[in-house]
């Protein structure tokens, strides 16, 4: 029984994140910075989540990133849990968000019952109707969860969870430590003359925030707050500083593979990456390290939401209470190289990897999540109502003339 | 027996007179032949081409990113004056015209040998040896090339070792160069291999006759002759290479980016099918004008 279905080998998610999407004019005040403020509800908003759990229906299909649902799994494996909900576990990876979005339209098709999308698939998910609302009280874990994650802006409209939080991740900065001695501590490296041909950004157009970011540190004056909320005059002035990088860039990289193989061959010294890419790196004994600089990262966050029309929501339901539990999130932050949603896995992460638990900040106290922006997708209207933001249509434009 | 007997003649009567009627109206056959192909080239592609074109007069809206179907001329007139797109599309078409005539080079000779020079044997061996790479994926033969020309790959690696420097080709438009005339090279060589085997040798000897040497008959009998086999070979590196998006993702550096490129990143991305649909019109224009002219040098006589 061939149950996991390989899509596309590599994993293409950075760069098509954040992508183009369906969203509503008040999608863009769902970041829950203004107060009070009553969100467009989604189609699905009316549906009730279930109370109780009932018997699983047999088999389980999910849509997933790859290593997500991993037949690898040893403690706890996913054989177990079939074995102890009766529930089959079929996934088909996804090479994009796009290709998620695809997937699960028509609730799912009847076909499939879960996604395990990411920040910037959510709202598109939500507001097409494409996924329902999930009850967290049925999660014995979700009260161990960090706070933030329990109501991300980007799964969570209007105190209704559209999916209950799994994993997430900051977009590091990632440099040869025989090229860089000394740790980088600002972002600034990117966009230093003296680091020409050695660098290497991810090719998607969601730079424009990390540039952005860094501005918003280095430039007070533009008066940056979110780097997903660019007026014109921002957006310019990070456009002008991605336009002053382009001749120091040796590839814009697609894939995390690429990046992996530029750092490998020597072709690129230093960029921006996942903890994933340094991971993998670092297993292949290749003299790389990664940090969070001052200036503070973007990141992602991903969720496991519930198709509208999934025929078997029961075990869709034992699923997210298994990947919640702290084993299972241990372990799928550990190999995968990313940061558990619950707090109780931390422990359990330094039993797996010592370490690993203060290296993904699994520990982190809230107060870090405000040094990470999480990725979103830019709108027309910004958060305090006004119309001047720059949408993300606009980000596409430019990114493809920054590129190019 | 008797049933039998009497079915057989019934059964042989149905199918005579639409045999006899196929046969006194040839045109019929030809139309019941025709129609699937046609009726599916019709749809399939024609359609598609269509609704391509249609699509391109239409926009999206930028806050729902919807497509709204109000005419206007709004993508054209981006691509037009936009310097991005004239760059890219100014990109593109120089390193097709590049990688066009670095095969035509390559496969000139190469196929003059195949077809005039070479014994059967070595003729044959040859012809498989040009179409053995098409066995292997394209991703896998790109990927050999990142492999050679990256920074630790063979090609550093072996100028370093004789002392010279580093060319560092790996990530940049000649390695995209160098990639295209190497993976589209067969398509040149078959078809100027199979024009320069109609000349005949009788036409070579007629101009022995007259005093011509070796050089003076290819330059005048066998380059004219050939030569539409060598714009039909053009036809496919050309259309190929403007066509191509994952030669310039996987080894093309910062400023590789393909009229391919932009129209997938419209697509998948930003959801900005009419705006791709418009740039996908450039390369069909393109290669119109571009068949247009091969047509005039004979290219579809030698297909």
């Amino acid at each position: 029984m061939n149950t996991l279905e390989a899509g596309s080998g590599i994993r293409f998610r950075l760069a098509t994140m954040a992508a183009g999407a369906i969203i509503m004019l008040t999608a863009c005040g769902s970041t829950g910075t203004t107060p009070g403020v009553t969100l467009q509800q989604p189609p699905t908003a009316g549906m009730k989540p279930p109370t109780t759990i009932g018997p699983g229906e047999g088999a389980l299909k999910l849509i997933a990133w790859e290593g997500y649902v991993d037949r690898s799994w040893k403690q706890p494996s996913i054989a177990s849990f079939e074995k102890d909900t009766g529930c089959k576990v079929t996934a088909k990876y996804a090479g994009s968000s796009d290709e998620m979005v695809a997937l699960m339209a028509g609730g799912g098709g009847g076909q499939y019952d879960m996604v395990s999308a990411s920040g910037d698939a959510d709202l598109r998910l939500i507001y097409s109707g494409d996924v329902r609302p999930m009850n967290p009280d049925l999660i014995p874990d979700f009260q161990y969860f960090q706070t933030y994650f329990k109501s991300p802006p980007y799964n969570t409209i209007n105190g209704i969870h559209y999916g209950i939080s799994l994993q997430w991740g900051p977009n590091v900065l990632m440099y040869n430590t025989t090229k860089f001695p000394i740790k980088p501590t600002s972002w600034g490296v990117l966009y230093d003359p003296a680091n020409r041909g050695l660098i290497t950004v991810p090719d998607n157009p969601i730079q424009i925030a990390d540039a952005a970011l860094y501005l918003s540190a280095t430039t007070p004056s533009l008066g940056i707050k979110d780097p997903y909320e660019l007026t014109q005059k921002q957006f310019d002035a990070a456009v002008t500083l991605l336009k002053q990088q382009r001749p120091l860039v040796k590839k814009y990289w697609p894939s995390a593979g690429d990046e992996i193989s530029l750092f490998s061959s020597g072709d690129a010294m230093v960029g921006a990456a996942w903890p994933y890419q340094t991971s993998t790196l670092k297993a292949a004994k290749k003299p790389v390290a990664d940090t969070i600089p001052t200036e503070g990262a973007t990141g992602w966050g991903d969720t496991w939401m519930l198709a509208t029309n999934a025929p078997h929501p029961n075990c869709a339901y034992l699923w997210t209470k298994w990947i919640s539990a702290p084993q299972a999130q241990a372990q799928q932050a550990v190999i995968y190289g990313e940061t558990p949603v619950n707090t109780h896995a931390c422990a359990l992460m330094e039993v797996m990897s010592p370490g690993s638990c203060a290296q993904y900040h699994a520990d982190a106290p809230g107060t870090y999540f405000d040094t990470i922006k999480f990725w979103k997708t830019p709108v027309a209207t910004c958060n305090d109502g006004t119309k001047v933001c720059i949408p993300y249509t606009q980000w596409r434009t430019a990114w493809t003339s920054i590129i190019s | 027996m008797a049933v039998e007997a009497a079915r057989r003649p019934r059964k042989s009567g149905g199918t005579a007179p639409l045999q006899a009627l196929l046969w006194r109206r040839p045109w019929l056959r030809a139309a019941l032949l025709l129609l699937p192909p046609l009726g599916w080239f019709v749809v399939i592609y024609l359609a598609s081409l269509g609704l391509l074109l249609i699509t391109a007069f239409w926009q999206i809206n930028d806050f729902t990113t919807q497509i709204e179907q109000v005419w206007n001329l709004n993508n054209f007139q981006t691509i037009l004056l936009d310097p991005t797109y004239r760059l890219i599309i100014g990109r593109t078409v120089v390193l097709a015209t590049a990688v066009t005539i670095t095969d035509a080079a390559i496969a000139f000779p190469f196929a003059y040998f195949m077809a005039r020079v070479a014994s059967r044997r070595t003729q044959r061996l040859l012809f498989a040896a040009v179409l053995l790479p098409l066995w292997a994926s394209y991703l896998a033969r790109v990927y050999s090339w990142i492999l050679i020309l990256n920074h630790s790959g063979l090609l550093n690696w072996s100028m370093q070792s004789i002392g010279l420097p580093a060319p560092n080709l790996g990530y940049t438009n000649v390695a995209m160069w160098i990639v295209f005339s190497y993976i589209w090279l067969p398509f040149m060589i078959v078809p100027t291999y199979s024009a320069m085997e109609r000349v005949p040798e009788s036409l070579m000897e007629a101009a022995a006759d007259l005093g011509a040497r070796r050089w003076r008959a290819v330059r005048d009998v066998v380059l004219p002759l050939a030569l539409p086999g060598v714009v039909a070979g053009s036809i496919f590196t050309f259309s190929l290479t403007l066509g191509d998006f994952i030669t310039p993702v996987l080894v093309g550096g910062a400023g590789s980016t393909f009229i391919g490129n932009v129209v997938y990143s419209n697509v998948g991305i930003a959801n900005n099918i009419p705006f791709a649909a418009a740039l996908a019109t450039v390369p069909v224009a393109i290669m119109a004008v571009y068949l247009i002219i091969a047509k005039r040098l004979g290219a579809f006589e030698a297909l």
